[in-house]
């Protein structure tokens, strides 16, 4: 594989790994070049790295770039002068070897080191994928470096013995000067609206235009020696819609072999395996003009003809990896006869594939139509290098070049006679789109100030054919080449020219004529502030996922019929605990205590205000309150000095829901405890109500909640409905002055029963709508042996009028007025 | 008269002498004295008695005594003070501080509020849209049709066949152009989903889409925009580049770069030794997409652009594992 899918993965991101980041992932592609072979094409007077930068900024971005073999750096060429056995060891012998210049003393195990001949050596620092070559002594003997195998270098299979060279090597060189594999490969992301680069002339055409070069095509002369190609096959096209042109050339009497060096090392250097002198044919093909071939065994093509036809629902079809495979109705099936013999752009079949005793090849250049391949190989699970050029557009009209070029070089690497002319079943010839191209368009559009004849000069160095058509040059008439299929639009002409004229090249403007700022709309605001505010008063602010497990839910211990368990299930899920889009937020946060309980974080406070995700009848989308909930446990404080025995408890859920509430200005709420959900202790929780409506609750976690997560200690949770809070907020007050006269404060100490909630008598002092009455507090709840059963609760009132000073005789008055009232109320006395 | 002013005099220092570092009871001989009944007083009064060719020479002598009272009790004020400080044990001023208890905003948010607050300030309204997504507005009305190999099975996360976990915030584009004519400019945060999980990629995370649409909106605009932002965000030496690049909704499209916040551009590490680090993808709004909000592409024109929030604080505070994000680890949510 030449291509690799997606890319390397770094702790952080660098420039051009398209992931989460882009706009949308896209399924990115890594195109590798071989610097030597691109060399063929185009002629660029660049280092590697600077052409990489300028492909970078023209759209094919650089992602790589490395020697093919940098360990070859430190192996040279040497030729072995004398050969003496080793004094120690009867196996191993000491070879002076030379540069030319310098000798080397290296020990020697391998049975064939002769006097005179040529090979490679490993100096001291060669990192060979077996391992580092270092100055050694073996058995006594001091060796300065190590003669090489093929295997030892990673350059082929043969370790009987150290790699003999040819003997009109040049002594003295760097190994892969000598062989001639000396190379650079890029790796170059290819965007998927550029399927036209997924090939070395793709490449080439985009270096020519970036240097100001041209392309040298490569050669495709057929010498045809054999009788006519129609008179031995057919090609027929059931489809025309999935495989709208099939091309086809004979070669009868090849010899089926390993592929020659030049070959052999041009489809290495791009990382595939070398397979056979036919198949490698193709393969070169397609990496030189970006047309995936097939070769097919003619002998094994049942009635010697091809039709190329939809697959029918059912049928199954064993491709040459072996793998039988279900076709899916309406793949592009390529058949002989009788049946099948290959997956139409996709992988061919076992039952046709090249074997060593083949001897006439049938040879397949095609265009397929993408979205037909993309689908089928989508559903096959299967992407090949063929599958990938053709679900991203090849050039329909370049199936002739490539059908040529393949029976020219089969018959140089493997012989055999070509059969006169070629079969071309192409019922719809393409036909290249017109463009219009208005040049002050394009320039408002960009921001650019180019002219038409600029425009033009860019536009034909990547053979676009251009007329001008206005005398002002205000107008250009554009055909974009066969191979640019993405290109459909005049906007499409707009951007090659932003691209190649440079995108630095565009002026910044700035289309703010004032900086008029645009503030957050008011429930915004409120989510900001009251996270500030959270964050103020002592909690971590949270972000759990939003989908967790339907367990997780069920764990807070709602009955089956609770409508929080009606969740909205992902269909596809990476694992059950992402399963279902959350209804609460609550066992995000109980985790979250756990795994810092675990990480001996003990004071926990921590807040997550977010969307939970209700499902609503007969609607497609959800219904996506947002709450806020929040969790505390342990000390008080944060310092250790301070929190000893002060752990948090009820009154601290509730004093921040209350603060919460002030956020709001919401007045009057009312703590019961009542309606409360199963997650919550019921003999320490509340539900808060604004009039009748409950807007959320708090309190201790449910025993049974904390053993289901797995809590070694008591959490206070908080929950409310945000959105609910939202609406509900009262407006905020104008200023109407502080207060000019004196207060007046008068306490009143009841004794109650223990079980009179102590909320109740001050709601009842402030019913009494004294007007002297400004407000009224609890300062103080005592309990001892001495009072027993009951309580003692303390209330401050505090009277003011606001008109004058108040005397004592006249709130005296008031005040036991009130102590009565509240004495025959509740029947309780005083202390 | 004299006399009895002498006496006064004596009498009053002897007493302050013996009350040590009281403030109390130097407080009550000060009253006994010089208050509106003491002594200095009642001989004042007696100065009516004073026949009258004395009374002058007589006022005299009683304001000097006055004076001199005052003085005696000042001092004496100063001497306890002294004293008093003498006798203090100072504090451990090394004593713990007891700190008011407060928590953080996690990283996340105050890196999109921060973003919000820079787009804002440029006149970007915030919008939000619902993340459970119709496939419509996730794909399809934003030029990627069904067959598009980013609306396959592993990279979406899907509710039904037609609606999605919003794999991306550029629905909300769609959505604020079918709702608003131009001129637009919003920017729109949220959560995010895919079906993705390494080091470098949650299932869930964070974008901010923005969108640009007028009269004349041009790609010059988009990159002073984005320009600007990144001199807000990164500081304004921070070197950028717009790269050509790919999106199904914009033509043409840019990725931008910015120069590495750890080598400065020199190459590391993080940066793969390129210098450059991507942080967000953008483009002028594609035709087609227009198409489906009804606006005429001859009449408006318009950019969009987006980025991933925690990449971006990855960047600002140098953090390496995403996962960290929802951990929520407090010594981790305590850095920021």
């Amino acid at each position: 594989m030449q291509m690799h899918v997606g890319s390397r993965h770094g702790e952080t991101r660098p420039a051009g790994k398209r992931e989460v980041n882009s706009l949308i992932t896209l399924t990115g592609i890594q195109m590798l070049i071989s610097l030597n072979w691109l060399g063929e094409y185009v002629n660029c007077p660049l280092t590697p790295q600077e052409l990489g930068d300028r492909l970078t900024m023209a759209g094919l971005e650089l992602e790589a770039l490395w020697h093919r073999y940098p360990y070859l750096k430190n192996v040279i060429t040497v030729r072995i002068e004398t050969v003496e056995p080793h004094p120690n060891a009867d196996r191993l012998s000491i070879c002076s070897v030379s540069n030319g210049s310098k000798m080397y003393k290296v020990v020697c195990g391998a049975p064939n080191v002769r006097n005179g001949e040529i090979a490679p050596l490993a100096t001291e620092g060669a990192e060979l994928p077996g391992g580092n070559v270092c100055e050694a002594v073996v058995r006594g003997e001091s060796s300065e470096g190590m003669l090489c195998s093929e295997k030892e270098l990673g350059l082929g299979d043969d370790q009987s013995g150290i790699w003999v060279l040819p003997a009109d090597t040049p002594v003295g060189v760097s190994l892969d000067t000598a062989l001639g594999i000396d190379d650079m490969l890029m790796g170059i992301g290819i965007t998927p609206n550029r399927g036209d680069c997924l090939s070395m002339i793709g490449i080439a055409r985009e270096v020519a235009a970036t240097c100001g070069k041209s392309v040298k095509y490569p050669a495709t002369y057929v010498e045809e020696t054999g009788p006519p190609i129609e008179e031995s096959t057919s090609v027929t096209i059931d489809d025309p819609e999935g495989c709208p042109r099939y091309s086809a050339r004979l070669i009868r009497g090849v010899k089926i072999g390993p592929s020659p060096d030049w070959l052999k090392s041009r489809v290495e250097a791009v990382g595939m395996r070398s397979i056979n002198n036919i198949v490698d044919v193709t393969n070169f093909i397609m990496i030189e003009l970006g047309q995936p071939l097939h070769a097919f065994d003619f002998n094994r093509l049942r009635e010697n003809r091809i039709v190329v036809r939809k697959a029918a629902a059912g049928e199954k079809f064993t491709t040459l990896d072996g793998a039988e495979r279900d076709l899916p109705e309406g793949a592009v099936m390529i058949c002989d006869g009788v049946g099948p013999v290959a997956i139409g752009g996709i992988m061919g079949g076992l039952n046709s594939e090249i074997s060593p005793d083949t001897v006439d090849v049938l040879i397949e250049s095609a265009y397929f139509q993408p979205n037909s391949i993309r689908k089928t190989s989508r559903r096959l699970g299967l992407k090949t290098e063929s599958s990938y050029r053709f679900e991203r557009g090849t050039d329909p009209e370049g199936v002739i070049r490539a059908l040529d070029r393949a029976a020219m070089l089969m018959r140089d690497v493997a012989g055999g006679e070509v059969a006169a002319g070629s079969i071309d079943v192409y019922p719809t010839p393409h036909t290249a789109p017109v463009l219009t191209l208005r040049v002050d368009s394009v320039n408002s559009f960009l921001g650019t100030s180019l002219t038409g004849p600029e425009m033009r000069k860019i536009l034909e160095s990547i053979e676009m054919r251009v007329d001008q058509i206005d005398d002002e040059g205000k107008n250009l008439r554009v055909v974009p080449p066969s191979f640019r299929g993405d290109i459909t639009r005049e906007v499409d002409l707009a951007e090659e020219v932003a691209r190649l004229a440079g995108y630095d090249s565009i002026p910044v403007t700035s289309p703010m004529a004032v900086n008029e700022s645009a503030p957050l709309d008011p429930h915004q605001k409120a989510r900001r502030d009251l996270k500030r505010m959270l964050a103020g008063a002592g909690f971590f602010e949270v972000i759990n996922y939003s989908f967790i497990s339907q367990e997780g839910i069920k764990k807070l211990g709602f009955p089956e019929s609770d409508p929080l368990l009606e969740t909205i299930r992902v269909m596809n899920p990476l694992s059950d605990e992402q399963s279902v889009m959350r209804t609460s937020l609550m066992p995000g946060l109980l985790q979250n205590a756990r795994y810092n309980f675990d990480r001996r974080n003990e004071n926990v406070w921590i807040f997550e205000l977010s969307k939970v995700f209700l499902p609503r009848k007969g609607e497609l989308l959800a219904n996506e309150p947002h709450h806020v909930a929040g969790l505390v446990a342990g000390a008080r404080s944060g310092q250790l000095i301070y929190s000893s025995g002060d752990e948090v408890d009820y009154t601290d859920v509730k004093g921040i829901v209350e603060s919460i509430l002030g956020f709001f200005r919401i007045e009057g709420a009312r703590f019961r405890a009542e309606e409360l959900p199963p997650w919550l202790d019921p003999y320490s929780s509340a539900s808060v109500y604004i009039g009748a409506e409950r807007v959320g609750e708090l309190g201790r976690a449910h025993q049974e909640v904390e053993e289901a997560f797995d809590l070694r200690r008591p959490v206070f949770l908080f929950r409310l409905d945000f959105d609910r809070l939202f609406a509900l907020s009262g407006p905020s007050q104008f200023f109407e002055g502080l207060p000019k006269f004196p207060a007046v404060v008068r306490d009143m100490a009841l004794i109650a029963a223990q079980n009179l909630p102590v909320e109740e008598p001050l709601d009842y002092i402030s019913s009494l709508n004294e007007p002297l009455l400004e407000s009224v507090e609890i300062f103080d709840i005592f309990r001892s042996e001495q009072l027993g059963d009951k309580k003692s609760v303390g209330y401050r009132l505090t009277y003011r009028a606001a008109d004058r000073s108040l005397t004592d005789e006249e709130i005296n008055t008031v005040h036991e007025r009130m102590v009565k009232k509240v004495v025959e109320k509740f029947g309780v006395s005083l202390r | 008269m004299k006399e009895a002013v002498q006496n006064l005099l004596d009498t009053a220092s002897s007493e302050v002498s013996g009350l040590g570092d009281d403030p109390k009871a130097l407080d009550q001989a000060r009253v006994k004295f010089l208050g509106r009944k003491g002594e200095l007083a009642q001989l004042f009064k007696e100065l009516g008695r004073v026949p009258e060719q004395e009374r002058r020479e007589a006022g005299r002598i009683l304001n000097e005594a006055k004076a001199k009272l005052e003085a005696i009790f000042s001092d004496a004020l100063e001497d306890s003070r002294k004293l008093a400080a003498g006798k203090r044990e100072p504090i451990d001023v090394t004593v713990p501080g007891r700190v008011p208890r407060r928590g953080r905003l996690h990283p996340i948010t105050q890196v999109a509020l921060e973003i919000t607050r820079i787009f804002n300030w440029l006149g970007f309204e915030t919008v939000e849209g619902p993340e459970i997504e119709l496939d419509y507005y996730n794909f399809e009305a934003l030029n990627i049709p069904k067959d598009h190999p980013a609306r396959e099975m592993q990279d979406t996360f899907y509710i039904s066949e037609d609606v999605v976990l919003r794999t991306h915030t550029s629905p909300i584009q769609i959505r604020t152009m079918e709702k608003r004519r131009p001129p637009i400019r919003v920017i729109a945060p949220g959560r995010t989903y895919r079906c993705d999980s390494d080091v470098t990629h949650t299932p869930m995370f964070h974008q901010v889409e923005g969108l640009m649409v007028g009269k004349g909106v041009s790609f010059g605009d988009l990159k002073g925009v984005l320009t600007t932002f990144v001199h807000q965000m990164f500081g304004p030496d921070v070197g950028l580049r717009f790269r050509p690049s790919f999106f199904p909704f914009t033509e043409p499209s840019a990725e931008v770069d910015i120069q590495c916040v750890m080598c400065r551009g020199q190459g590391c590490r993080v940066c793969s030794q390129t210098g450059w680090l991507e942080i967000l993808g953008s483009g002028m709004v594609d035709p087609e997409v227009y198409k489906y909000v009804g606006y005429d592409p001859e009449e408006v024109t318009g950019f969009a652009f987006g980025m991933g929030i925690e990449r971006i604080a990855m960047l600002k505070f140098g953090i390496d594992d995403l996962r960290l994000f929802f951990e929520n680890d407090l010594r981790f949510l305590n850095h920021f």
